[in-house]
Order: structure tokens, then sequence, then C-alpha cells
């Protein structure tokens, strides 16, 4: 009679060892059993390309066929008279509201070359770097946007990258950053069947 | 004795019955061996490379579509880490959305793995007086400032502390991920966290077959069953490839910043080191990879 009742117990008794051994064999292991396919973070980093004062950027947002500006500004001569702007630019004008009392085109715009910007020294600048431009009087934007941090960078977090530049988000003549239709709020947790 | 044997003969004839009935059903036979699977994490790389083959047919089947189904591991030297500049975000919504482009979620019923919250600017950051459901003609509202909130990828996160079948845990660059297939559904790791960030499936996730994302990793944006919990994974499909995470992408102002907390060129140490950085009630001592940050 005993004997039999020992019988009785051992099966599930084996059975519920045998589980517990497959739980417990589950957990614990480290994720280390695939690590041999190891990738180094940063292999493909461009060993800081920029030692040197220019920044891979995207290319300058012109509006379409309007560069170079000298294939219509040749056919006449200059203006240099500070003047609300009628026969063309009209749109610009319009709008402008950089510091309008105290500034005007040709403080960023050179007045010999159209497809050229111009610093305060006189320096001409190539479209590609109209950061320095903006960086001559908004110095602590232009520090955090050389380190990625104002503005934005595209590409790689641990490779190539290319700044977006300042006017890509500014209007350089109404700078303030445009206001934003937002996209829909998300159902109401009761609308969610 | 001899009635004993007869039992136990009989119970060895059904189990055969019951298992060789399974078998023959083929269908079945896969959730068998689904069911038998082992942790994501103590599969040999022959298992993982069949458990992916096998659901990349799977997938195929469901959506018609040929998917890139990948396991890559933790990239070496790596801790990600994000930062988001409170003074710039808008509240457009565009990486809510991009989000859920990027990482599959279920239209309908409807999943967002990142809520914008409108705060008054008066109040400060107070849960208290802050809503989601917002919707005026433009943004940003002069009154209010907007704080984006999704998984804070704790270093200390208690969402894996208390998930009873080791179905959640922190890889080694940080991020914080779940297998589905091991989840059970019981969403402890929910109550657990402070950020809402994790979401449950309560009904089959509905994913149009031609918005789907075929850029997959198994541990992140993979297609989710009904009954399992799904929340941010820095999209460690795309980050673990190099590439920004889709919200990064999308932000039209750039407030977000990620990159890696163990190299000091990166924007997220500069920030670190030189902004005025703030964590989600930091009193919890969750100790977010997720900071929010001023730079005016
Ligand atoms: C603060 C400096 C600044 C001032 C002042 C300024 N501009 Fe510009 N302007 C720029 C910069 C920088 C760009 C280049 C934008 C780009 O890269 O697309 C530009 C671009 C333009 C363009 C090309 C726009 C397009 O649609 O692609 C025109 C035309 C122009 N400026 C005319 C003017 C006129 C006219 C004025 C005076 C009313 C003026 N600008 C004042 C900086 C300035
Ligand atoms: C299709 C012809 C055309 C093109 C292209 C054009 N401009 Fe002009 N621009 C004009 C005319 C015409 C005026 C004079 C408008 C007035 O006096 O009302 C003018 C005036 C200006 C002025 C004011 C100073 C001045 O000399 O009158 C600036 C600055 C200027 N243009 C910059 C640019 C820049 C920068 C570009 C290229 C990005 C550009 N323009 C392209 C036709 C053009
Ligand atoms: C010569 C000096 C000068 C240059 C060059 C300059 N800015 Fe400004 N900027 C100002 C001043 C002054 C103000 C404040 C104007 C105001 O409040 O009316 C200003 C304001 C701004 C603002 C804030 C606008 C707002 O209403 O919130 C932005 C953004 C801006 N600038 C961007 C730029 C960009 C981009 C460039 C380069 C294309 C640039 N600035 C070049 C002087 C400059
Ligand atoms: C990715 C888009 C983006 C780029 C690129 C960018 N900015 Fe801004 N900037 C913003 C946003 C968004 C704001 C906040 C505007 C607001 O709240 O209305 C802002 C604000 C500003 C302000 C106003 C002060 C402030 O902090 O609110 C200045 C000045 C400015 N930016 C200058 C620059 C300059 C200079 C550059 C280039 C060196 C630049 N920005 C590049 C998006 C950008």
């Amino acid at each position: 009679m005993k004997d039999k009742n020992y019988k009785n117990i051992k099966i599930p008794v084996i059975i519920l060892m045998l589980f517990c051994f497959l739980i417990l064999s589950c957990d614990d292991k480290k994720s280390d059993g695939n690590e041999t396919h190891k990738v180094s973070a940063l292999k493909n980093s461009s060993k800081k390309p920029e030692k040197t004062n220019e920044y891979a950027v995207e290319a300058p947002p012109f509006s379409d066929g309007i560069f170079p500006c000298t294939d219509c500004h040749k056919s006449f001569p200059p203006n240099p008279v500070k003047r609300e702007l009628v026969k063309w630019h009209d749109d610009i004008s319009a709008i402008f509201n950089h510091d309008k009392e105290n500034r005007w085109c040709l403080d960023c715009h050179d007045v010999n070359n159209r497809d050229s910007l111009k610093l305060a020294s006189g320096k001409l600048l190539d479209f590609k770097e109209s950061y320095k431009l903006c960086g001559q009087c908004h110095g602590e934007k232009l520090r955090d946007w050389k380190v990625g941090v104002h503005g934005k960078r595209t590409g790689e977090w641990n490779g190539k990258r290319e700044y977006l530049l300042c006017v890509h988000c500014h209007n350089p003549h109404s700078p303030k950053f445009k206001e934003l239709k937002p996209e829909p709020p998300p159902m109401r947790q009761i609308d969610i069947k | 004795m001899k009635k004993e044997n007869s039992r136990r003969i009989f119970l060895k004839n059904l189990s055969l019955a019951t298992f060789s009935a399974l078998a023959l059903s083929g269908c079945n036979m896969k959730k068998v061996d689904e069911f038998l699977q082992k942790n994501f994490r103590t599969l040999t790389k022959k298992e993982v490379d069949d458990l992916i083959k096998n659901l990349v047919i799977e997938y195929k089947e469901k959506y018609h579509k040929d998917f890139h189904l990948s396991a890559k591991p933790a990239l070496e030297e790596t801790l990600f880490g994000y930062a988001l500049d409170l003074s710039r975000c808008i509240g457009c919504r565009r990486c809510v959305y991009a989000c859920v482009k990027e990482n599959n979620q279920s239209r309908n019923p409807q999943i967002h793995w990142i809520q914008v919250l409108q705060m008054e600017k008066e109040k400060g950051i107070d849960f208290a007086y802050s809503t989601v459901q917002y919707n005026p003609e433009t943004v940003p509202d002069k009154d209010h400032f907007y704080v984006p909130i999704g998984c804070q990828q704790c270093r200390n996160p208690q969402c894996i502390k208390v998930c009873p079948a080791k179905a959640t845990w922190q890889e080694p660059d940080g991020i914080v991920v779940i297998d589905y297939n091991w989840c059970i559904g019981c969403r402890y790791c929910m109550a657990a966290c402070p950020y809402g960030a994790r979401h449950f499936n309560w009904g089959e996730p509905n994913v149009p077959a031609e918005e789907i994302n075929t850029e997959m990793h198994y541990l992140g944006n993979r297609p989710r069953m009904k009954g399992v919990v799904e929340k941010c994974t820095f999209c460690v499909q795309r980050t673990r490839e190099g590439k920004y995470p889709a919200c990064v992408e999308i932000c039209p102002v750039g407030a977000r910043k990620f990159g890696n907390l163990l190299d000091p060129e990166s924007e997220v140490r500069y920030i670190l080191a030189n902004k005025r950085v703030l964590v989600l009630k930091q009193e919890l001592n969750t100790q977010p990879k997720f900071y929010y940050f001023f730079g005016i």
C-alpha cells in the first residue's frame, strides 16, 4: 500500500521538477550569446570633419529659377538707395521684417555681385555659407548651430551629417519661425473600440 | 496492479493522440513551436536565424510584401541618449505620426507611442494643467508650451523589474525592449511605468498593407499581436544602422537630438554640459536617458 502511494506521487513530482528546470534555464543568460557579430559604433564616424571653417550643408532653398541673380541683374544698374521695391521683389519688400528700421537689402546682399552675400567687413560670401552672415549678429545661435543643438543636422548620428542652413527654417527677410497647422489630436480613450 | 497499468496505458495513448492530432494540423504546430520558443536572449545564432526566417514568411503571407527583419545586436561602446528642446518644440505633432508610420503602430484601434502634452506657461511643467487634445488652427499658442512624452529609456527601469515573464529588458546600448512573443499581456509593466509610455493591444492591431514599414527589427517595429505591450525603442531598427530615429528626422524645428552618451562629441553630451537640463519625475529615481532642455 505504502509503495503504491509513493509511485503515484513520483510522476507528478518529476514533471514539476522538469518544468522548474525548464523555466530556470530560460532566464539569466545575458544576450552575450549573439555578440559574435559585434559592430563598433564609431567605425564609420568620419573622424571629426568640422575642424575647418566650412560645414557640409544642404543646398540653399532658392525659389525656382531665381539663381543666378546676375542673369537678370546684369541688364540694369544697381540702385543702392533704401526704398520700397515695386518693380520687382515687391513680395520681399512687403514682408521685410528683420530689424527693418536699421537694415536694408544691401547690408546682406552685395551691391555689385548679386550672386554673393556680404559680411559687414565687406567680405563676399557664398550662399552656402549664409550662416556666417547670420552669425555676425546671432553669435550664440551660431555656436549652438555648429554643434548641432540649434537647428538640425541630417544624415547619421555616428557618421556623415549635413546641416540645415538658418535660412531653411528662417526666412532671412522675415525670420520669425512660421506657425504650423498641427496634426490631429489622438482619439479619446473612450472612443477607441 | 493490472488496473493501474491499464490506466497508465490509457493516459499514454491519450497524450500521444493529442500530440499527433496537433502535429497533423500543421498550422497549430507553428503555434506550438512559437509557444515553446525560448527567451530571445538565450537563443543561439542559428535559432535566431530560423525564427527570423519563419516570421518573414508569416508576414509575407499576411501583407504580401517582402520584409527585412533584423536582429542586429547593440553596437559596441554605445549608450543611446535623447534630448528635447522645450524652448523650440511648437507642438505640431509631426513626430507622433512619423513614429506611428515608422513603427507600424496600429491605426485602429489607435496606438500612439508619443503623446504631446500642452502645458500652460504660467504653471510650468505641471501634469495637472496639461492636455493632449489641444487643436488650434496653428501652433504654437502664445500662452502654452509643449512637452512630447514617450518611453524615457530609464537606466533604472521599473517596468522590466515587474515583468514576471522576463519579456522586457534593457539592452547593452540602453534601449529597453520587449519580446512580443514572450509578453503574456499581464500589463504589470504598464502599471509600473510612471510615464504612461507603454501601450497595450486590446484589439487585433491593424496596419494597412500599403502603409506597413518593411524595414524591421525583431525587438522593434515588427507587427505586434493582440494582447501584447509595446512602446518606443528609440527606433532600434534605424539607430543600430546609424540612422536617426524617425521623430528626430521629421521634427521641423530641430527640437529633437539623439546620439551616443559615451561619445563626448555628441550633441547630447554638449547639451548635458552646457544647457539647463531636466528629466521628468526625477524624484522617482528612474534615471531617464531622455532629457529635456532649454536651448533658448
Ligand atoms: C539679414 C540679411 C538679409 C537682408 C537684410 C536681405 N536679404 Fe535677401 N537674402 C538673404 C539671404 C541669406 C538669402 C539666401 C536665402 C537662401 O539661401 O535661399 C536671401 C535671399 C534673397 C533672394 C532670393 C529669394 C528666393 O526666393 O530664393 C532675394 C530675391 C533677396 N534675398 C532679395 C532681397 C531684397 C530685395 C532685400 C531688401 C528688401 C533683401 N533681400 C534683404 C539675406 C538678406
Ligand atoms: C527677373 C529679374 C530679377 C532677378 C532674377 C533678381 N532680381 Fe533683384 N531686382 C530686380 C529688379 C527689377 C530690381 C529693382 C526693383 C525696384 O527698383 O523696384 C531688383 C532689385 C534688387 C535689390 C535692391 C537693390 C537694387 O539694386 O535695386 C536687391 C538687393 C536684389 N534685387 C537682390 C536680388 C538677389 C539676391 C537675387 C537673386 C537671389 C535677385 N535680386 C534676382 C530684378 C531681379
Ligand atoms: C546685422 C545684424 C543681423 C544679421 C546679419 C541677422 N540678424 Fe537676425 N536679427 C537681428 C536683430 C536686430 C533682430 C531683432 C529684430 C526684432 O526683434 O525686430 C533679429 C531677429 C532675428 C530673429 C528673431 C525673429 C523673431 O521675431 O522672433 C531670427 C530668427 C533671426 N534674426 C534670424 C536671422 C538669420 C537666419 C539671419 C541670417 C540670414 C540673421 N538673423 C541675420 C539682427 C541681425
Ligand atoms: C531646424 C530649423 C532651424 C534652423 C536650421 C535654425 N533655427 Fe533658429 N529657430 C528655430 C526655431 C523653431 C526657433 C524658435 C522660434 C519660435 O519659437 O518662434 C528659432 C529661434 C531663433 C532665434 C530667436 C531667438 C530664440 O531663441 O527664440 C534666432 C535669433 C535664431 N533662431 C537664429 C538662428 C540662426 C542664426 C540659425 C543658423 C545659424 C538658425 N536659427 C537655424 C529653428 C531653426
